[in-house]
């Protein structure tokens, strides 16, 4: 049977021709071929496990920037705080002092008022004093016989009169 | 038969498909009686669905039946009609024999026939004959029709259609006690094989080239058609079933899988330079076979052997005093290479001889009533392009069933068993 009995010349020339090309791609082709495949999964791999990596250093860094960020606004809230502190205690010591200036400012007003008062008090017992004499010069018509004696009585009289 | 084998990924529905399509294969060539195939691992192939087959055997056994019906029944009619239109042709149409002439090797590349002229590309004939080389063209035997250096090609189909034989000098009578020359010619089938080794040479080398140049960088053109077959031979095929040393059987696999699939779809093109039946050449099979079997059974490790010689973990009375075991696993060694063989050879052998049997038809009924072949040959070329198409995704399955058992025989070979006893079998 012609189809299943194989012959030997086409037997010869298959394993030649197989054998030929068994030796030529095995020797030229199919290495570089394999030796690429592997370089360059190898090279994926690589970058699949460098963008891995560095996607972790970002989350790192985030998470680090977020950790600064968080100091920095707790560093400026303290700041802040201590500023208003500051701010607080200058106010208050400000208001300390210039209740202080103002209370001496009163004080001294308050006493150079009453001083003057005073003064004016006595030039004004003194005015009275002398136009009492002189009223009561005008009045009794003659000369108090004791002058002196008589402007003391009215002096203390007018020191009894209790001005307000 | 597959212990070795570690499944991956969604290859199951190749498998179903190739069972079906083995299963069909089998049956149709059983009917056909053209051979008839029993492999040994018929079993583990057989025991899938066969319920969408039955219609695909239906109709090729009806096919097939009425085809030999035809064929013999018109003959005497048409024998009559023949000699009396050309007086000198009188071979009526014989599906079976056309087929067949078509299917197996020749000496020359025949083209097309327009009457009695034949377009064919003569081949170089390469004879050993009692030591002496012989050389010619096969132009010189006019088609089978003359004998040229006491040679002729044998005509008679009982005794071997298409072989060189010698003649009875001066006649064209063949020489029943000369000794049968060692035929190396060029034949159809090698100048088959020379055309599928340029293709794959021209294609890898490009490649290959392209990923020198494209080193590192996504594939390009030709480059990333076929690296996806490259790594389907790698990823799924060796490494699966050969393990961690897959690497060194790379090349052979490779090789095997592209020259496989090249010359399965050179086949299938139907015009100079395709169209030899390469694959489906029983001695083409062959040697692929001869191949794998030669290098399992070199690397070959301490355990491969001792499994077949010693199998552990079965019952003593199967190994002594009748080597019971041990001969059916020597067998198996053999088997193994030969159902490669067969299963490569009978899959395209048997989608040749479909495509063919469908343009048949037309013949056929044409020789019974010219209106009627008219009639058939719509649905004949319809059947035809349908089988052509399903050969196409048989040309891959086959390379791929020739290789990922090639890469199990090497993957059973070189396994290591550190824990013997979990293998029995």
């Amino acid at each position: 049977m012609e189809l299943v009995s194989p012959g030997i010349g086409l037997i010869f020339w298959m394993t030649l021709a197989f054998g030929i090309l068994l030796f030529i791609l095995g020797k030229f082709v199919w290495p570089p071929i394999m030796r690429a495949l592997h370089d360059r999964e190898q090279a994926i791999e690589l970058a699949l496990h460098e963008a891995d990596k560095a996607r972790k250093e970002m989350e790192e860094l985030k998470f680090s920037n977020e950790q600064l960020l968080r100091e920095a606004k707790e560093e400026r809230d303290g700041m802040l705080r201590d500023a208003r502190k500051v701010r607080e205690n200058i106010i208050e010591s400000a208001r300390i002092k210039a209740n202080e200036e103002a209370n001496r400012i009163i004080e001294s007003a308050t006493e150079r008022i009453h001083f003057e008062k005073m003064a004016a008090m006595t030039e004004l017992k003194n005015q009275i004093a002398n136009l009492s004499i002189e009223i009561a010069e005008k009045v009794l018509g003659q000369e108090l016989s004791n002058p002196e004696k008589d402007k003391a009585i009215v002096q203390k009289s007018i020191g009894d009169i209790t001005l307000n | 038969m597959f212990r070795g084998y570690r499944r991956k990924r969604g290859l199951a529905p190749f498998f179903r498909f190739f069972h079906i399509f083995k299963d069909g294969v089998d049956k149709w060539l059983n009917f056909a009686n053209i051979a008839s195939f029993n492999s040994i691992d018929k079993q583990s192939l057989q025991h899938r669905n066969q319920n969408g087959m039955r219609t695909f055997l239906i109709i090729t056994a009806f096919l097939l039946g009425s085809l030999r019906v035809f064929a013999t029944g018109t003959e005497p009619a048409d024998h009559h009609q023949a000699t009396h239109e050309t007086g000198s042709h009188s071979e009526a149409f014989n599906a079976g024999h056309m087929i067949i002439d078509h299917i197996v090797d020749s000496h020359d590349w025949h083209i097309a026939s327009f009457g009695h002229t034949h377009v064919t590309i003569p081949l170089p004939v390469i004879l050993i004959d009692e030591g002496k080389l012989i050389t010619f063209s096969s132009s010189h035997f006019h088609h089978g029709e003359a004998a040229y250096k006491g040679y002729k090609i044998e005509t008679d189909r009982k005794a071997g259609k298409g072989k060189i034989v010698k003649v009875i000098p001066g006649t064209m009578d063949t020489d029943p006690h000369a000794a049968k020359p060692i035929d190396l010619s060029i034949t159809k089938t090698v100048i088959g094989i020379f055309v599928t080794l340029i293709v794959l040479l021209i294609v890898f080398f490009q490649v290959a080239a392209s990923y020198k140049r494209n080193a590192g960088h996504a594939p390009k053109g030709l480059q990333s058609l076929l690296e996806p077959l490259i790594l389907f031979v790698r990823d799924d095929i060796a490494e699966p079933s050969i393990g961690k040393h897959y690497k060194k059987f790379m090349p052979f696999l490779l090789t095997l899988f592209f020259f496989i699939f090249f010359s399965n779809l050179i086949g299938l093109f139907p015009f100079f330079p395709g169209g030899a039946n390469v694959t489906g050449n029983i001695a083409v099979t062959l040697v692929l076979a001869v191949f794998t079997f030669v290098i399992t059974t070199f690397i070959g490790n301490r355990s491969y052997w001792l499994h077949i010689f010693n199998p552990p973990g079965v019952p003593w009375w199967l190994k002594f005093p009748l080597p019971l075991l041990p001969l059916i696993e020597l067998a198996g060694v053999f088997i193994k290479p030969f159902v490669l063989m067969v299963r490569l050879f009978a899959n395209i052998t048997a989608g040749h001889i479909i495509v063919l049997g469908f343009v048949s038809l037309i013949f056929i009924f044409a020789n019974m009533n010219p209106a009627l072949g008219y009639g058939v040959s719509p649905v004949s070329i319809l059947f035809s392009v349908f089988i052509s198409l399903l050969e196409l995704l048989v040309a891959f399955i086959q390379a791929y069933v020739f290789t990922m058992l090639s890469a199990l025989y090497f993957g059973m070979a070189t396994e290591e068993h550190e824990h013997a006893h979990e293998h029995a079998h």
